[in-house]
């Protein structure tokens, strides 16, 4: 249950950058290769934003698909998960993304 | 990055050192530190028609952490101290391979290890009795180690440079993988006992590590474990995934580990040159 330590981490991350300015919104970035899962982050995020300036906010999360280029044959693949294989039928990926853990951006309400 | 994972505030991350049982508990920052005082009455300039505003953070949720592993990265570099983050399930036979290891390489080489566990100092105990510097992280309700909890209990153990430390991190295949701590190398062990298919079940494990540790190839003979199948798996999820299979208890394949170890000390050696 890391989830819960990355959305105690949103939590840190987004109260020193705007204060305790009310939060309305939060926009996550989730990469499907990360290893969170959304739903867990959902799940803990009321519990995480307890008492914080987070309190009541909507929480959205945008999932960044996999994609990763296969060193064997240079082609560009999607992935759904970190299990996959190039056409080519070789596992050697790089990946390019989907492993990101991003806050993208919170919106506030001035109304302190 | 807040150490507790699947916890209330209250959880505590404690240090023990066996040789005195002293026990401290982490001076961790929480998020409730993070409260300013200042207030914010002075963006109404900005204010949008709806007293709504949007901020880009962009903000890397992992960017503390990694911050921290970076330092610690320094710090050993500094000391040229080897160190490895081993991890497994529970009960994959990290801490009996360590105390062979620690056995059987101790007149050669110096090494030391931080324990970590959710409770107790058992491991701990267990390990100094090979005469090895050790410190024990008791990460409470937490599911893994941190950069943090390793910078608190490295400093604690203050490691002799040139030495090796060995990181038990919490028995997990899940959140440990996702943390840097500031190790040369992450290495997985995976015992005969598990399924064959868990590189499959947990690949991100098995996809950030660097070297893999068939554990308990001893009870082969009485068990229904495919090894070939089970390395076809680690391969598929990391193609550049080193694998060996040792028995800690009848000492079979250690030589490998050790000679993977005596590798990355002489890769060390080569680039200070």
């Amino acid at each position: 249950m890391h989830e819960l330590a990355i959305m105690e981490s949103v939590v840190d991350a987004v109260t020193e950058r705007v204060g305790d300015v009310k939060v309305v919104r939060v926009l996550l970035e989730i990469g499907k290769l990360s290893g969170v899962v959304p739903d867990a982050l959902r799940f803990c995020f009321d519990l995480a934003t307890a008492e914080t300036p987070l309190e009541g906010a909507a929480l959205e999360i945008v999932e960044i698909p996999g994609r990763a280029r296969c060193l064997q044959c240079l082609a560009d693949v999607d992935l759904e998960d970190q299990i996959a294989l190039c056409v080519c039928g070789s596992a050697n990926l790089d990946f390019l993304s989907g492993q990101e853990l991003r806050i993208r951006e919170v919106e506030v309400s001035s109304n302190v | 990055m807040c150490s507790t994972c699947g916890c209330s505030d209250d959880a505590h991350v404690l240090l023990i050192d066996p040789t005195s049982e002293h026990r401290h508990e982490s001076h961790q920052e929480h998020r409730h530190d993070h409260n300013h005082d200042h207030h914010h009455h002075d963006h109404d300039d900005h204010a949008r028609d709806d007293n709504k505003r949007t901020i880009r953070l962009e903000h890397d949720l992992l960017a503390k952490n990694n911050l921290l592993a970076e330092g610690n990265r320094g710090w050993f570099a500094g000391r040229e101290i080897l160190a490895l983050n081993l991890m497994s399930s529970p009960g994959a036979g990290k801490t009996t391979l360590l105390e062979r290891t620690l056995r059987d390489l101790g007149a050669e080489l110096e090494i030391s290890v931080i324990e970590g566990d959710q409770e107790t100092a058992r491991d701990a105990l267990r390990i100094r009795e090979t005469g090895c510097k050790v410190v024990q992280i008791n990460t409470g309700s937490g599911c893994h180690l941190d950069a943090q909890m390793i910078s608190d209990a490295m400093r604690s153990l203050n490691p002799a440079p040139r030495s090796i430390m060995m990181i038990e991190n919490v028995g997990n295949l899940v959140c440990p993988a996702l943390f840097d701590l500031g190790e040369a190398a992450k290495v997985v062990i995976m015992s005969t006992t598990e399924g064959e298919d868990k590189p499959l079940k947990y690949p991100h494990m098995f996809r950030v590590c660097k070297l893999m540790i068939l554990s308990k190839v001893d009870l082969l003979q009485h068990l229904q474990f495919d090894v070939d199948r089970c390395l076809e798996f680690a391969r598929q999820v990391n193609p550049t995934l080193e694998i060996l299979q040792v028995s800690a208890v009848t000492g079979d394949g250690l030589e490998g580990w050790y000679g993977w170890l005596r590798s990355l000390i002489a890769q060390r050696a080569t680039a200070e040159l």
